[in-house]
């Protein structure tokens, strides 16, 4: 009887790059799904075409450097890289600001840096910042959830809303403050009283309509992707935690100060999308796992700083970005214990005497 | 010593080869902050080619009698008297613009390529020489400054040529190019990120231009016969 004689690594299923990827574009579903029942179907169209404005830049460029182009098609990273931009952008953004936005997540940030594997910033998210810094009008103009609209009004339409991002036609009032942003004008006023008096509140269960429902949506793809061990727990359970932390310091009890409490930093914005999407992205973010979690809870320290005392009221993309020069640096003090030494080696040891 | 041919050599080197910006990339601080529009940038392109100038030919003046200890902080003080006089010049004649560019004027004592070419060339160089390459170096420095200030008002405002009466006065009132119709304006381009974006993919233009002129002229030499070659290894070798 002849066993087959074998060598490690003894891996059972050979995942590859393009497996992983398509798991991840999956587990965005329910929260894709929450966002297009709450908002319209902008989200889906933004997640469509920015997933294939950013597979054509990704095609074009392995081109002009004269990379085999299927071969990185086919691994469905520059699909990620647009969907999670699409996700990200506010529903209907005009054509161009899509294109902007693939354009800088793919050829700036990914391609130029030497493509797949050797990006030191997390591609959405540079396109989400240049964006937000370029263009704040388009950037800023989130529609109203479903529970807050006017009496006969509809929910805007995929041909209107196709016709708002392709020829500009304009779209009677669809926008509103999102949670954040009432947050952020807050004048003076106790939080409870906000919860009452602003619509985006009190037609919401705990953090702003619909938001609430998106971001459990986003909770729920990342605990898919957890149990199919796609990333590990530790950066984004310390970002939530930390976020959290934060946030219980600093909420006094709803006095007009207020940041606002966990829950609602927990469920608005961005903050799950970030949490299991973004801060888990395996080339940009720390490498060991205690160097994770740091850089897990820094991202979380930083989102409620940014958020509570920035000029801009979300803080994800900002955050993940400083992270991301910071990572190396993480990685050089949290080096792991190597197999067969009893210590783990410091980054700043120096050779022996 | 200085014949026609080295002037040729001197051009080219300040104004292609070793570009102060592009090759040898100093006075990265200025290239990138004040870049915003084509005005800023030709106006502290001038300025710094003036200084550069006029510190070379003083340099390349008392070349013999400093002594190498001293040398540099002696260079540092006839470029700040320089720096000094063209702030003054500004604020007479462009007082507007001095206003814009306001601590960047200034800094063109610590400017490194000026220093740079203090110490690397007209300390060693005759006076005409010395003169000719401030002038290359610096004309070489104001036209990346330019073309970077050109894409970044181009991408950032959609206009060309905006506020040039700052520099050139009141004929200039009229020379604004609107290239596009209710341009949205890229603010990233306009913001300091913009100015390394530009920077950079001049930087790469003027490489892969060199690499095919390299490859043309490679490719005009005689082509190598293949094909294995005896070495003689003994004997006389004539």
């Amino acid at each position: 009887m002849a066993f087959m004689q074998m060598t490690s690594p003894h891996a059972h299923r050979p995942g590859n790059t393009g497996h992983v990827m398509k798991l991840v574009i999956l587990a965005t579903l329910p929260g894709l799904i929450t966002l297009s029942y709450f908002f319209g179907p902008g989200t889906l169209i933004n997640v469509f075409t920015a997933g294939i404005m950013a597979m054509a830049c990704e095609a074009l460029v392995l081109k002009l450097r004269q990379r085999p182009v299927m071969f990185y098609i086919n691994d469905y990273s520059a699909l990620v890289t647009g969907v999670l931009l699409g996700l990200a952008l506010p529903p209907y953004t005009p054509w161009w600001v899509i294109a902007v936005g693939c354009v800088s997540a793919i050829v700036l940030a990914k391609q130029l840096y030497g493509g797949m594997g050797y990006n030191p910033f997390n591609p959405a998210m540079v396109g989400y910042v240049i964006l937000l810094i370029s263009f704040p009008v388009e950037m800023t103009q989130w529609a109203m959830p479903r529970t807050l609209l006017a009496e006969g009004q509809a929910l805007t339409g995929p041909i209107d809303g196709l016709a708002k991002m392709w020829f500009a036609t304009p779209l009677d009032a669809y926008t509103g403050a999102t949670p954040l942003d009432v947050f952020k004008q807050n004048n003076s006023q106790l939080v409870q009283h906000l919860y009452d008096t602003q619509a985006v509140f009190s037609t919401g269960r705990w953090a702003g309509a619909g938001w609430e429902w998106a971001n459990i949506g986003f909770l729920m793809g990342g605990c898919f992707l957890l149990y199919k061990k796609v990333f590990t727990w530790h950066a984004p359970v310390s970002m939530l935690i930390s976020l959290s932390l934060m946030a219980a310091m600093f909420n006094d009890g709803g006095s007009s100060n207020s940041g606002g409490s966990p829950l609602f930093h927990l469920l608005s914005g961005a903050t799950m999308l970030g949490a299991f999407f973004i801060v888990t992205d395996p080339v940009s973010s720390a490498t060991s796992n205690k160097g994770r979690m740091i850089y897990g809870a820094a991202i979380g320290i930083l989102i409620y700083l940014i958020r509570t005392w920035g000029n801009y009221p979300d803080a994800v993309a900002f955050a993940v970005l400083l992270l991301n020069f910071a990572a190396p640096f993480i990685d050089y003090y949290t080096l792991p214990r190597t197999y067969g030494h009893n210590k783990a080696r410091r980054g700043t040891e120096k050779e022996a005497e | 010593m200085s014949t026609q041919v080295e002037f040729n050599t001197i051009a080219k080197n300040g104004l292609w080869n070793n570009n102060p910006a592009l090759v040898q990339l100093l006075g990265l601080c200025p290239l990138l902050a004040v870049t915003g529009s084509v005005v800023n940038a030709l106006g502290l392109g001038l300025a710094t080619m003036l200084v550069m100038v006029g510190s070379n030919i003083s340099v390349s003046l008392i070349r013999n009698a400093v002594s190498d200890a001293v040398r540099l902080p002696a260079f540092v003080m006839i470029i700040a008297s320089f720096t000094t006089c063209t702030e003054l010049m500004m604020k007479a004649f462009t007082f507007e613009l001095y206003q814009i560019l306001g601590i960047f004027i200034p800094l063109i004592v610590t400017n490194c390529s000026i220093l740079g070419r203090a110490d690397a060339f007209a300390s060693k160089n005759g006076v005409a020489a010395s003169a000719w390459d401030g002038l290359m170096m610096g004309t070489g420095f104001a036209f990346v400054l330019v073309a970077v200030g050109m894409i970044r008002e181009i991408l950032g405002t959609g206009q060309l040529f905006a506020d040039m009466h700052l520099l050139f006065g009141p004929i200039a009132q009229n020379w604004t190019l609107e290239l596009f119709q209710d341009y949205p304006g890229f603010l990233v381009a306009v913001l300091p990120p913009g100015a390394f974006f530009a920077t950079g993919f001049l930087i790469a233009i003027k490489n892969l231009i060199d690499a095919q002129v390299k490859k043309r002229e490679d490719a005009k030499k005689e082509a190598v016969v293949k094909g294995s070659k005896r070495v003689r290894t003994t004997g006389v070798i004539t």
